[in-house]
């Protein structure tokens, strides 16, 4: 019984390929919902997305009124007031504290312009103190939003190149087709949840990319080495049988890596929160994709096998 | 497996003591600390802001600013080389970004040239003999001056290392606890501030270009006449500061400028008991300064800080002496940040600043706390799944490896003085996750090679071996996505993708090396007939 991984069979014998289809279907009806969700309106810089103002420019304070809760009224309405853009009031953690965000208004200085809310704010409300005060300028916003989309870019590149070159093209094919989904499909899930697009998302999103490469590389490695093994099984065969035998491996991974995140959104405070569940999304996005995007591309576009090589079918020696 | 050589055991042992060794400063108090041996390392974990607290700017040198200044003074230029050879001129001015000038008598025009060429401009570096501006004729009688645009390029290249060095004088000025002062691309500066939560006076200090200058006042002129435009040449209208009058017209060249200052300090004045700043000049500042007030008793001359007046005193006697104070609208805190700007020097180009963040000690604290309690829980989680998935022993290795593992991650942070920020905490969760990987790959593996009919010791080796090349292509993935991180990202970013990458590296070393060697000395110890995961 004890320990439990004796409870998992050792071989299992899942049919992934036979559901190929209806996870195509699936994957694709995502997909495309991800890429409406996040795309529309297509305004800029962001879409659909809750722009940060790492991407879009402008100015968060995290204000506390501490021991008093604080006005959340009063706090708007001194904002209002000033002409400001896009003012978002919003409660924080403790009763005594409030996020604001707001855009600079066009022509003027981003920093003079916190600094006046700042002024203001202290004027209406008495005691203020301000955790947290952040101001992009849209100079650099613009040039970090472009270095966040380049940066997305050349990971999914430089994947397709290393495992071209560590595999066959196939298979990058193959895995950078399984990333172009987890890539869309965790803005699907930024956008339908709300979560803001940061900086920080960015990171998420590159590690996520990461793991989902690890989790196909691992099923691709067993994949090529039952290649060379069973070179007259079939290849829907073959897969099936990669992805059974590296199974095991996939789930108890991706649960110590969800079971870690899942203490980091519990515990790890309001600014981790969103980036952990992020991560848990791409963590389960990225499995799934090994298995049901990753392979049967490679079963769609076939790959080469030495054939003429060939030896007869090697039985495995012993069953347990 | 049974043959596990010398090296693999010494390489552990290594690791472990240098792990220790360097990730030991974290757990010991400051005093400790201090009273370690001197061989001893020291360095403790290196917080990022958003841990700690504190406030980063990024700042662009004004260019625009730059340049428009660079061709005022050229103009003046101008105007006084032609005065002193007396040749006529009129329409002097800037036209599409450049100097403009008409020379009422064409036969002066080659004079003109002439002399200009050989007063205006910098010499070029990098081209022998080279100017920085073009001087040519035009038609109607006109030369046109130009600059050429290496010329602006170099000048904001040389304004930003200035800059650096005035802005790291009046930080330093201020007490500010171990501030970075770093340029970023062509224009940029970033200044980072530990512990430093209220920018404010960080922005006062280094948002003020501080360019001193003592002009005469133009008692000649109307001031309410130059109000309405009409300023005579040579003269400009000033905004004043001072409380009395709304503006002053004061002559545009300047007798005395701050580089010519040696000291400034703020202190109260005898009779009034106002702040004020003492200042003291240099050879030339005061034989220029005692040549004017020599020459101008009576008159006013007014003290112009970053082109705003803050008095015009009337010169009552002449002042040789070198030394002087300026009165103004002060409080004593801001006359001892003048002080601070003068004695640290003018900036050569006001600076905007474009990105500013600032998180309060307490905020950091916070976060600390918070990244320290989800890490715990984490690791406690993966170590209780762990051991309930493969037992008390495999998963106790497992453990062993993962311990070692974090021990080093800390190390070498703390040896390399890598950032840690909040994000990166979160990428250090992942590495915890991550590392278990490389194990659950191997004990999968002998789990198959077991189920191939294997022996036990065979099943070990090739656990090992085999389950390596996939550990490593994994693995691989993993960091060309940090390194990418690393080269685009920003402050948070950056911290996220080094702590990533230092992590997957320990733990491929200690998942792969540390397991072999325990679980080698497992089989030694008691030969089993099984696998206790199979």
């Amino acid at each position: 019984m004890w320990p439990l991984i004796k409870i998992l069979p050792v071989k299992t014998n899942f049919a992934f390929v036979r559901f190929a289809k209806f996870a195509a279907v699936l994957s694709i009806v995502m997909v495309l919902a991800s890429l409406g969700r996040a795309l529309f309106p297509f305004e800029p810089p962001c879409g659909g997305l809750s722009c940060g103002i790492d991407f879009k420019g402008g100015t968060v304070l995290e204000l506390s009124t501490a021991p008093k809760a604080v006005d959340l009224g009063a706090v708007r309405g001194t904002l209002e007031r000033m002409n400001l853009g896009d003012v978002q009031v919003q409660a924080f953690g403790a009763d005594s504290s409030a996020l604001v965000r707001f855009q600079t208004p066009e022509g003027a200085s981003p920093s003079q312009t916190a600094d006046r809310v700042k002024a203001a704010l202290t004027q209406s409300l008495g005691k203020v103190t301000f955790a947290r005060a952040d101001v992009v300028g849209p100079k650099v916003s613009g040039e970090l939003f472009q270095s966040g989309l380049m940066a997305l870019g050349l990971a999914i590149g430089l994947m397709l190149v290393y495992i071209w070159f560590r595999f066959e093209l196939q298979f990058g094919v193959g895995a950078v087709v399984a990333l172009f989904h987890d890539v869309i499909l965790t803005f699907g899930i930024i956008a339908f949840a709300g979560f803001e697009f940061s900086l920080t998302t960015v990171a998420a999103i590159l590690t996520i990319i990461g793991y989902s490469m690890n989790d196909t590389v691992v099923v691709f490695d067993r994949l090529r080495e039952n290649l060379r093994k069973y070179k007259r099984m079939p290849l829907r065969e073959v897969i099936d049988l990669s992805i059974n035998e590296t199974l095991s491996r996939t789930v108890i991974t991706g649960l110590t890596a969800i079971l870690a995140l899942g203490g980091l959104a519990v515990f790890g405070g309001s600014s981790l929160y969103s980036m952990s569940l992020i991560l848990m999304f791409g963590i389960i996005i990225g499995t799934y994709s090994s298995i049901y995007v990753a392979a049967p591309v490679i079963l769609l576009w076939g790959v080469k096998r030495n054939d003429e090589e060939a030896e007869p079918l090697k039985p495995a020696k012993v069953q347990p | 497996m049974l043959n596990l050589s010398r090296w693999k055991v010494l390489l552990v042992v290594l690791s472990v003591v240098f792990g220790v060794l360097f990730a030991l400063p974290n757990v010991l108090p400051p005093e400790t600390r201090a009273n370690l041996p001197g061989f001893f390392p020291k360095k403790t974990l290196n917080l990022g802001l958003d841990l700690q607290g504190g406030s980063y700017l990024l700042l662009e040198v004004d260019t625009a600013a730059l340049r428009a200044e660079r061709l005022t003074n050229t103009v003046e230029d101008v105007r006084t080389q032609l005065r002193e050879e007396q040749i006529a001129f009129t329409d002097l001015g800037v036209v599409n970004g450049a100097v403009s000038v008409r020379i009422t008598d064409p036969a002066q025009i080659q004079a003109a040239q002439r002399v200009l060429r050989n007063t205006l401009g910098a010499p070029l570096a990098g081209v022998a003999g080279g100017r920085d501006v073009t001087i040519s004729a035009e038609a109607d009688q006109r030369i046109r001056i130009a600059f050429v645009p290496e010329a602006l390029q170099s000048e904001a290249a040389r304004a930003v290392e200035q800059s650096i060095e005035i802005i790291r004088r009046r930080i330093d000025e201020l007490g500010t606890r171990e501030p970075t002062i770093i340029r970023q691309g062509a224009d940029r500066i970033v200044v980072q501030a530990p512990g430093e939560s209220d920018p404010q006076r960080l922005k006062n200090v280094i948002g003020q270009t501080a360019k001193l200058t003592f002009q005469m006042v133009d008692e000649t002129a109307d001031p309410n006449e130059a109000a309405a435009g009409r300023v005579p040449p040579g003269s400009e209208l000033l905004p004043s500061d001072d409380g009395s009058v709304p503006f002053y017209v004061v002559k545009r060249r300047a007798v005395v400028t701050g580089e010519m200052l040696t000291t400034a300090s703020q202190a109260f004045h005898p009779q009034t008991g106002q702040p004020i700043v003492e200042f003291r000049f240099n050879g030339q500042g005061a034989r220029r300064f005692g040549d004017a007030t020599t020459q101008n008793i009576g008159k006013r001359f007014a003290i112009v800080l970053d082109k705003k007046v803050i008095s015009a005193p009337v010169i009552n006697t002449a002042i040789t002496g070198g030394s002087g104070y300026i009165e103004g609208n002060f409080t004593a805190q801001s006359a001892n940040d003048l002080a601070v700007l003068l004695r640290a020097g003018a900036l050569p180009a006001p600076l905007n600043v474009e990105e500013q963040r600032t998180v309060g000690a307490e905020l950091g604290a916070d976060a600390i706390k918070a990244g320290q309690i989800s890490t715990a829980v984490g690791f406690a989680a993966i170590v209780v799944f762990m051991l309930l998935a493969y037992g008390f022993l495999f998963g106790g290795i497992s453990i062993v490896a993962l311990l070692v593992n974090g021990l080093l991650i800390i190390a070498v942070m703390s040896l390399t003085q890598a950032t840690l920020t909040l994000p990166g905490i979160a990428g250090l969760i992942l590495t915890l996750a991550v590392a278990v990987d490389a194990n659950v790959l191997i004990y999968e593996r002998m789990r198959d090679e077991i189920r191939a009919g294997r022996s036990v010791i065979a099943s070990m080796d090739a656990g090992f071996s085999r389950a390596m090349s996939t550990i490593v292509d994994a693995n691989v993935t993993t960091i060309l996505a940090a390194l990418i991180m690393f080269q685009f990202g920003a402050g948070p970013v950056k911290g996220f993708a080094w702590t990533l990458s230092i992590g997957v590296v320990t733990s491929v070393f200690s998942a792969v090396l540390i397991t072999q060697v325990l679980l080698a000395w497992w089989f030694r110890a008691t030969r089993p007939k099984s696998l206790p995961i199979a």
